[in-house]
């Protein structure tokens, strides 16, 4: 059994950086593919909402650990080897889309009907009125609800270390295996989860109260 | 006769519901038309019929020269020749007086940025609202931010405009501001179809009375005939507004 060193002290930060990475990555990715599946939400065509909900349906049902064994072996077995970092991004870029799309297709419907509807009088196309008049009203109560989805991610960042990929949890998993000191390792990531994780619940919180503070009503 | 707009036999339901039951209805270049009727007897459906709010079930509806009833017809063609203007006035919260006014000539006509503004100066004079320009809708009474939802049709130079209740939702001391500017248009040769609870706007503004019941067209003559109704029910629909 060894001591605990600045070393240690650095493994445990780059691990923590990973973590930043990843969910990093997952939120780019994870965007992106959140903004399509919530396009097809609340397309038109009946068919698309349905096979949209489907695949909602079939990743929310799904525990983020069966995606990442997918995406990781699974992937592996037909040919793909993805690293770790790129096969966890990917896992919870499909994992985010899923939630994402949901949060975002409430936050477009909750802007009137009214207002698409004053829009296509005004001979709007369909992605002017969304770009131009549902989205940036969508976007401001969309903002906390995003906010605290990631703060979920950027915990269930530490499943991607049963992959192999080494960050915060996976860097504490192999510091303690060679000093033995679980208590002072995990509770150092614990607390390094915490100090990531509470800027941003605490961000959340305020940016949903000064929006039920800021909504005015018309005069 | 030059129709601007037509309806021939026009049939709309909602699931098992018949609103419009076969209205047929021609309406001039330059002509005022008032549309009156109880809640429920179809007006607003109508309307919206017009400009491809709601699809029909049957008939055909012609306006500008474009078959309304076509489905492969382009919407965003119909719809730069007929403006609507809501009740509920509907103003995008988040964009100024003058980008609520300027973003359809330029996102649909492709007008340069300085030209939809003086095109935006120009509609809000036309509603007497040239100092609101940069204003937020939030910080308008309701008279004016349907003043602005005025402008911000004509700013796109529609050849038709459609009226559903705009005064509807007005304190009675801010409607008259609104009503005087549909004066004003319809003294300016623009065709109008406004739907309304306003019988005085009917009777002095309208060239034309529509009375709908039950979504049929009832009764239809000049603003006169609000004097000397000739059905029953428009009599007791008269009746019941005194
Ligand atoms: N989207 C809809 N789905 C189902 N029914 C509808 C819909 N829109 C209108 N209706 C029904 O159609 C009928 C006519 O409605 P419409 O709004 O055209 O009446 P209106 O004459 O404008 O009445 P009001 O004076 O109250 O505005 C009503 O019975 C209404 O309930
Ligand atoms: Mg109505």
């Amino acid at each position: 059994m060894g001591s605990f060193t600045l070393n240690h002290v650095l493994y445990l930060l780059q691990g923590a950086a990973w973590t930043v990475v990843l969910t990093a990555l997952a939120f780019l990715l994870g965007g992106v593919a959140g903004f399509g599946v919530m396009v097809l939400r609340t397309s038109r065509s009946r068919i698309v909402r349905r096979a949209s909900l489907l695949w909602v349906q079939a990743i929310q049902g799904t525990p983020l650990l069966i995606l990442l064994f997918v995406v990781y072996f699974g992937l592996g077995v037909v040919g793909i080897e993805l690293p770790p970092l790129l096969a966890a991004a990917v896992s919870l870029m499909v994992y985010s889309s899923a939630f994402l799309g949901e949060i975002w297709r409430g936050c477009v419907e909750a802007v009137p009907r009214t207002q698409t509807e004053a829009a296509e009088c005004l001979a709007l196309s369909r992605w002017q009125v969304l770009f131009d008049v549902v989205l940036p009203q969508a976007a401001r109560i969309a903002v906390p609800p995003t906010v605290g989805f990631f703060v979920q991610v950027l915990k269930n960042t530490s499943l991607a270390s049963v992959v192999g990929f080494v960050e915060l949890t996976r860097a504490s998993q192999v510091i303690n295996n060679s000093l033995f000191q679980p208590f002072l390792v995990f509770g150092l990531a614990g607390c390094l989860y915490f100090a990531l994780c509470y800027p941003l619940s605490r961000w959340s919180r305020r940016l949903e109260r000064k929006l039920n503070v800021g909504r005015r009503q018309p005069a | 006769m030059s129709a601007v707009v037509s309806l021939r036999d026009v049939h709309k339901r909602f699931g098992q519901v018949e609103v419009l039951r076969g209205v047929t209805l021609d309406i001039a270049a330059g002509e005022v038309v008032a549309v009156i009727g109880r809640s429920g007897s179809g007006k607003s459906t109508a309307l919206r019929c017009i400009n491809r709010l709601e699809v029909i079930q049957s008939g055909t509806i012609e306006v500008c020269g474009h078959a309304v009833h076509d489905p492969a017809l382009d919407l965003r063609v119909l719809r730069q020749d007929v403006g609507m203007v809501f009740q509920s006035y509907n103003l995008f919260p988040h964009l100024t007086v003058a980008e609520n006014i300027t973003l359809a000539p330029r996102r649909v006509k492709r007008t340069p940025r300085a030209e939809a503004r003086s095109l935006a100066e120009e509609a809000l004079a036309r509603v007497g609202l040239s100092d609101k320009i940069d204003a937020y809708p939030e910080q308008l009474s309701g008279g004016q931010q349907q003043r602005v939802a005025i402008a911000r049709s004509l700013a796109m130079h529609p050849k038709v405009m459609l009226f559903d209740e705009v005064t509807s939702a007005l304190d009675p001391h801010l409607t008259g501001e609104v009503l005087k500017v549909m004066e004003g248009l319809a003294r300016g040769g623009m065709t109008m179809i406004v739907v309304t609870h306003e019988m005085g706007f009917a009777r002095r503004v309208a060239d034309r009375v529509i009375f709908m019941h039950t979504g049929l067209v009832w009764e239809t003559g000049p603003g006169q005939m609000l004097a000397a109704p000739q059905t029953p029910e428009l009599k007791d629909f008269l009746a019941a507004d005194l």
